[in-house]
């Protein structure tokens, strides 16, 4: 949280140079896109298949496409992006800052009076809390087409049953549910690889230890935090949809 | 001036600098030798604001560094640069990179406007001139010798003329002619910005050779603080070892001739 804090006030007092955010947002979007598509589209794929499999002998196969986009939107969308980006993005983040910590780097970036929480920091801030939610929505996309490949094309379902329902089905909260978790957890994967980076201590073997850690702290820290967002969400849905 | 007064620092169950003080003149080299793990590093970072002290202060140009953090730090360590023992230069940028870093951060102090790519060009090829690396600009630091790299991190410290250069061991793991190379550049570059030098280190030829004024480094208290002749004659079992090595170091030649104002 004090990092956090500090951040926001090195950015607020003086934001990072565009050059910089420009490179994060694309480290961490476009870089992170093909293997975001890939689990989203295959996530899709099982989750449709999974619906026919469980679903075809109480004749339920019609809300296969209902299913898919709200467990894609609600849940497995931002989760498995998430961890995508916390494992690709946020040990990666975590090594080099670690790195340059360890190296005294970030000593000399203070020592020529440039604040690392605005010139290393912030950036991967930005960048991290922009795109997650962007590659969330780019995943949930390629898991309902997913979905509607193996749906339409193995199993034989009629298109328009797979795809009509889901406008009336899939509301604004649900759409909205996703990107509010995809917002947070790109706050938790950069506050803590960030974190765990800064204050590494003890050569490449701390740097070693420091990534793993962030890795499985993050991976807990989405799971429990999903768990809250998703009963803070519900518990206020009524509320939430009114002032929407 | 620097001013350094009952400095303590302890870290876990041990006391690294119990009730340190010193004072470091306007345009002197002070060089503080002293073992390896005594503090001397710890010490370094205190004057540039890196570490805070337990008990104690540091000022330096009447500003109290230890008691500032935040925003209030960064401006008023902007007039000093450190060298670091090993060298921490970004090791995502070329050394022309490097080198330009502070000014494209910082941009013109006289007239608060970022420097334009001519003026940057003449500056980063200045300081990479003085040093000797012209033409190691496009390289990465990783593709760089020891030497080089100490020489880098110095083009990048002498880039932006701090009035206060402090170098944390500039010769270890140095051959002595490259040693000699980063001594005399330190000298040079003293003689040119006409700031104030601190000098970590334990060899203590390179410490002869540069210094004007030299402080033993013991038990975490300055020991002892004299110029180099009359540091040599002090009668102390670490010094009169010292005095031993510097007879038996072929650089003990230079140290004779700059006596001598050669």
């Amino acid at each position: 949280m004090v990092l956090l804090w500090e951040v926001l006030k090195a950015t607020l007092r003086r934001p990072p140079a565009l050059s910089l955010i420009l490179k994060q947002l694309y480290d961490i979007g476009v870089a992170s896109l093909i293997v975001v598509a890939i689990t989203g589209f295959f996530t899709g794929l099982v989750v449709a298949a999974q619906s026919f499999y469980q679903l075809a002998d109480k004749g339920l196969t019609g809300v296969t496409g209902i299913m898919v986009g709200k467990a894609m939107m609600t849940e497995l969308g931002p989760l498995l992006t998430g961890f995508i980006v916390t494992g690709r993005v946020g040990a990666a983040m975590c090594a080099e800052i670690g790195t340059m910590t360890v190296t005294e780097q970030v000593d000399a970036l203070k020592t020529m009076a440039v604040n690392p929480n605005r010139y290393l920091i912030a950036p991967r801030f930005i960048g991290g809390i922009f795109m997650m939610p962007f590659l969330t929505i780019f995943s949930v996309a390629l898991g309902i087409w997913g979905g509607y490949l193996i749906a339409v094309y193995f199993f034989g379902m009629p298109p328009s049953q797979y795809y009509d329902p889901m406008p009336i089905h899939i509301t604004l909260f649900d759409y909205m549910t996703g990107i509010v978790k995809a917002f947070f957890f790109g706050i938790l994967i950069m506050t803590i690889s960030c974190y765990k980076g800064i204050t590494t201590t003890g050569g490449a073997e701390g740097v070693g230890r420091s990534t793993t850690n962030s890795v499985v702290i993050t991976y807990v820290a989405i799971l429990c935090t999903n768990f809250f967002l998703t009963m803070a969400l519900n518990i206020f849905r009524e509320k939430i949809e009114r002032w929407m | 001036m620097i001013v350094i007064s009952d400095l303590w620092k302890r870290y876990g169950d041990n006391d690294v600098l119990k009730g340190l003080s010193l004072k470091i003149s306007d345009q002197e080299i002070l060089v503080i030798l002293g073992r390896s793990g005594v503090g001397k590093s710890v010490l370094l970072k205190h004057l540039i604001g890196l570490t805070k002290p337990d008990r104690g202060y540091v000022d330096v140009g009447g500003v109290r560094i230890s008691s500032l953090k935040g925003a209030a730090l960064y401006h008023a360590v902007r007039n000093m640069g450190m060298l670091f023992q090993g060298c921490a230069l970004f090791d995502s940028m070329t050394v022309e990179e490097n080198t330009a870093f502070y000014l494209k951060q910082h941009g013109d102090p006289k007239t608060l406007r970022p420097y334009t790519k001519a003026e940057l060009k003449e500056r980063v090829e200045g300081a990479l001139e003085m040093v000797g690396l012209q033409e190691a600009q496009k390289k990465m630091p990783s593709e760089l010798s020891g030497g080089m790299k100490k020489r880098a991190a110095l083009a990048r410290l002498i880039v932006y003329r701090p009035s206060i250069l402090l170098y944390d061991e500039p010769t270890t793991g140095l051959d002595p002619i490259t040693a000699m190379t980063i001594n005399e550049l330190i000298v040079k570059t003293q003689k040119e910005l006409k700031g104030t030098t601190v000098v970590v280190t334990h060899d203590i030829v390179s410490a002869l050779i540069i210094g004007d004024r030299l402080a033993l480094h013991k038990e975490g208290k300055i020991a002892y603080l004299a110029d180099p002749d009359t540091f040599v004659q002090i009668d102390d079992p670490e010094i009169r070892f010292l005095h031993k090595l510097i007879s038996q170091d072929p650089r003990t030649l230079k140290y004779n001739n700059h006596n001598k104002g050669d």
